[in-house]
């Protein structure tokens, strides 16, 4: 299927500055056309990116998250996408156990001139969002809901699930 | 707040498929956002002039640009807000060209993007800070990594211009790979002629430090103040007192290595001055053809020596230098031909490469200028060249052109004739690319004045016949198969990037391409700077060069370093990390963490510990700020706050849930 033929999803991507976002101009200035469902928060550096950004997107109903740093030992920062590997792949292992599909987080490496790449990783990663469709909404408690289940615990009171 | 939004046409650029009036009415409405508009091509002088009168008249506060990558044009904007009286950091930049218009054909799916990339750096501006840069003194000495004709330009360049240079030269001598040439294309000029006077000078400079056969062990540091770490490979000889007389190299019973400077067709003894106009004229020991340093026993050299100069136990050594600025002119390596069966891959003596064929025209060669074939020594009637081996050709991953092997291979072709008169070259060409000045014409006169025989197809295979060899090829012009009987096969080989180039990348912070070679700032506007603050890049390391580009980009690395060295302070970029001290626990994480050595523990004034950052040492990565579990430690310009605000942006919170309650 091909991505532009359906409706558009919403897939964030976290870019560093050297060497993703680069590749992602590299890209743009060959004229690779790709999918237009991707929007891009440029960051200094891979490690810069806090797994809770990721979190917080896929929680406010993203359908997809993409990162994309360095090649490591190519980073602008030495070593700052090793720390963002670390955790970007924690993150990846935790995700299933908060409900969220983890094939809806992706992280990859790019650098400033692989346009064709770029291209590359996100019609993939644009086809794979597309084939999983649109994320499931997180909760369909209401806000009433919330303070129903938040009132009992503000009043000192166990949880319903722990007896 | 009052923010002012800017949609950039960029001629047909943006404007061709996104509908930036649509844009600018959408932006009008975000919060905060007191006037929105198209312009033409913001970037120019009266769109710049725009938005100063914009901020001016309507006293705005922020603006935001939507245009081209921030790569390209974020300082020149920043400059822009600042002459109209606000800070440079409320300024934000939307990119819709890279990755909006020229990635997508669709205007209404285009337009909806720009939107939210709009609102995205609206939202991001609303939260940023004003901030001011502080000052550092800059080291006023230049770093000059590679001692070939660009490095020696850049060298020779900078010195002059009045700032300390320390060359370092993997090798013995400096000159690099044009003083292993004969003659220079297209001038026929002599290589060593035009190249020698430079290396004297680089040798006799007072502001030049000379450091060969050393190579770079580490570097720390940021642009102004770097700290490099030179490892002095051990020599076995003091050069503060060898004259280079010579004596050394004659009585060395040690003489079976193949010589390097000759390219292999000739041996070496143990000690070697490796040419006679080699600078630093030194001797120096290679330890493991030694018979001494091997077997322990020998030791004729410093017998013989008149002012006892040689030193067996000689160890490398460190050398520390704080430099300002650093060139890259590492140059480039021959591609290793022996990835071809069809040519034989080193079977046959009488195939050879085309430096190892400038080495037997050289008067200084190992034939004496005579051109005598290596297998028997005879002079070759019949010379066939081989263009293209190891350039635009996929299978061996070198789709790249070479760029200077049309131009050697006719000079050769030309040179050929001129020792021969009688005589013949053929060269099997795929497309000759001759575009410098007076390079056509060059290649033309080998063709036409010099008769050789040019002929369009790549060389199928190449084999034995008798004393001869015989060179089997297409000629596609004709539609027919060529067999050519040689004397000599000289295969024009193509450019690769230097060994260890990409090793020497990562302790630099210089990236290098898919094929090793440096990639520059900007293909066109800065082709000799590179991502990293004051490391600039000269000559071949940032793709093949011949001489007259290496030795301009020399001149403009050096151009950029005197225009960095000029100033006695540079601003350091505040987008730097800052901690909260009242949030801070002073567990230490993110001194562990940071790369740099940028944050220390103090103690506040109850004696608590408090991380503090060093302002001129950070180079704002915000690895630190993921680190830190109270969220104390933030990067300006980055922080979680301006992340999570671009994030709500996009992705509007679903629920709201009210904690507090």
């Amino acid at each position: 299927m091909s991505a532009s033929d359906s409706r558009e999803l919403r897939i964030v991507g976290f870019l560093c500055n050297w060497c993703s976002y680069g590749g992602a101009d590299t890209a743009g200035v060959a004229r690779f056309s790709q999918p237009t469902d991707l929007r891009i928060i440029r960051v200094p550096c891979s490690g810069r990116i806090d797994p809770l950004f990721i979190v917080r997107a896929l929680i406010n109903g993203a359908d997809g998250v993409l990162v994309s740093g360095c090649h490591p030992r190519d980073c602008h920062y030495a070593e700052g996408n090793f720390y963002a590997r670390r955790r970007l792949e924690t993150l990846k292992q935790f995700l299933s156990a908060t409900g969220i599909d983890p094939r809806r987080f992706e992280y990859t490496w790019v650098s400033a001139s692989e346009g064709q790449r770029w291209q590359h990783v996100v019609t993939e990663f644009t086809r794979r969002i597309h084939e999983l469709g649109p994320a499931p909404i997180m909760s369909h408690v209401s806000e009433g809901a919330w303070f129903d289940a938040a009132a009992p615990a503000a009043a000192g009171q166990s949880c319903p699930c722990h007896g | 707040m009052r923010i002012g939004v800017f949609i950039c046409h960029c001629g047909s650029n943006i404007a061709g498929t996104v509908d930036v009036a649509a844009v600018a009415r959408a932006a009008a409405k975000f919060p905060d956002v007191a006037y929105a508009t198209d312009t033409m091509y913001a970037c120019s002088e009266p769109g710049q002039e725009g938005i100063v009168q914009a901020v001016q008249e309507l006293q705005l506060d922020g603006v935001v640009v939507a245009s081209c990558t921030p790569r390209m044009h974020e300082p020149t904007f920043r400059r822009t807000v600042e002459r109209a009286g606000i800070n440079r950091y409320f300024f934000e930049m939307a990119n819709i060209r890279e990755h909006v218009s020229w990635i997508g054909k669709n205007t209404e799916r285009n337009t909806a993007k720009a939107i939210e990339l709009v609102r995205m750096a609206v939202e991001k501006l609303r939260r940023n800070r004003p901030l001011i840069p502080k000052r550092f003194d800059v080291v006023k000495r230049v770093l000059i990594i590679g001692g070939g004709v660009a490095g020696i330009q850049a060298a020779l360049d900078c010195a002059d211009g009045g700032q300390e240079v320390v060359l370092v030269e993997r090798e013995q001598s400096i000159g690099g790979k044009m003083a292993k040439l004969d003659k220079t294309f297209p001038t026929i000029d002599c290589s060593s002629c035009v190249l020698g006077p430079k290396m004297v000078d680089v040798g006799q400079h007072p502001k030049i430090t000379l450091h060969t056969l050393a190579e770079i062990e580490s570097v720390s540091g940021y642009v102004g103040n770097f700290q490099v770490t030179i490892r002095k490979k051990a020599r076995f000889v003091d050069w503060s007192k060898c004259t280079g007389c010579g004596l050394c190299m004659e009585k060395c019973p040690s003489r079976k290595a193949p010589d390097p400077f000759n390219e292999g067709l000739c041996t070496a003894p143990s000690i070697n001055i490796p040419f006679p106009q080699a600078i630093p004229k030194k001797a120096a020991i290679n330890p493991d053809t030694c018979i001494m340093k091997q077997k322990g026993k020998c030791g004729l050299c410093a017998k013989i020596c008149p002012v006892k100069c040689i030193d067996f136990d000689q160890q490398d050594e460190l050398v520390t230098v704080d430099v300002g600025a650093i060139v890259v002119a590492t140059g480039y390596d021959l591609f290793d031909w022996h990835k071809y069966p069809q040519y034989g891959q080193g079977r046959y003596p009488d195939v050879i490469t085309s430096l190892q064929y400038e080495r037997l025209l050289s008067a200084s060669g190992p034939t004496g200028g005579h051109i005598k074939r290596p297998s028997d020594g005879k002079e070759p009637k019949t010379v066939v060249f081989i263009q293209c081996v190891g350039s635009r050709d996929r299978s061996v991953d070198r789709p790249y052109c070479s760029g200077f092997c049309c131009m050697y291979t006719a000079k050769q072709a030309i040179l050929t004739k001129d020792h021969i008169p009688d005589s013949q070259s053929y060269v099997f060409y795929m497309d000759i690319r001759s575009p410098g000045k007076g390079y056509d014409e060059f290649t033309r006169r080998a063709m036409e004045e010099y008769g050789a025989q040019y002929v369009r197809g790549r060389v199928s295979m190449i084999y034995p016949k008798g004393d001869q060899l015989v060179v089997r090829g297409a000629d596609t012009l004709a539609g027919t198969q060529v067999e050519v009987a040689a004397d000599l096969v000289v295969l024009a080989v193509g450019a690769e990037a230097a060994r260890g180039a990409v090793a020497l990348g990562e302790k630099l912070r210089v990236v290098p391409d898919q094929y090793g070679f440096f990639v520059e700032s900007h293909p066109k506007l800065k082709p000799v700077e590179t991502n990293t603050a004051g490391v600039f890049l000269a000559g071949a390391c940032q793709g093949p060069k011949d001489i007259p580009a290496s030795v301009g980009q020399g001149s403009a690395a050096a151009a950029k370093v005197l225009a960095l060295l000029s100033k006695d302070q540079l601003e350091s970029d505040p987008q730097v990390s800052r901690v909260t001290p009242a949030r801070c626990v002073g567990c230490g994480k993110c001194v562990q963490t940071c790369p740099f050595g940028a944050i220390k523990l103090v103690e506040d004034r109850f004696g608590n510990p408090k991380a503090e950052v060093v302002e001129t040492v950070c180079q704002g990565c915000g690895i630190c700020t993921v680190t830190c579990p109270q969220g104390a430690i933030q990067l300006e310009h980055f922080t979680d706050n301006q992340i999570l605000a671009e994030v709500n942006a996009l992705c509007p919170p679903r629920i709201r849930v009210n904690y507090a309650s």
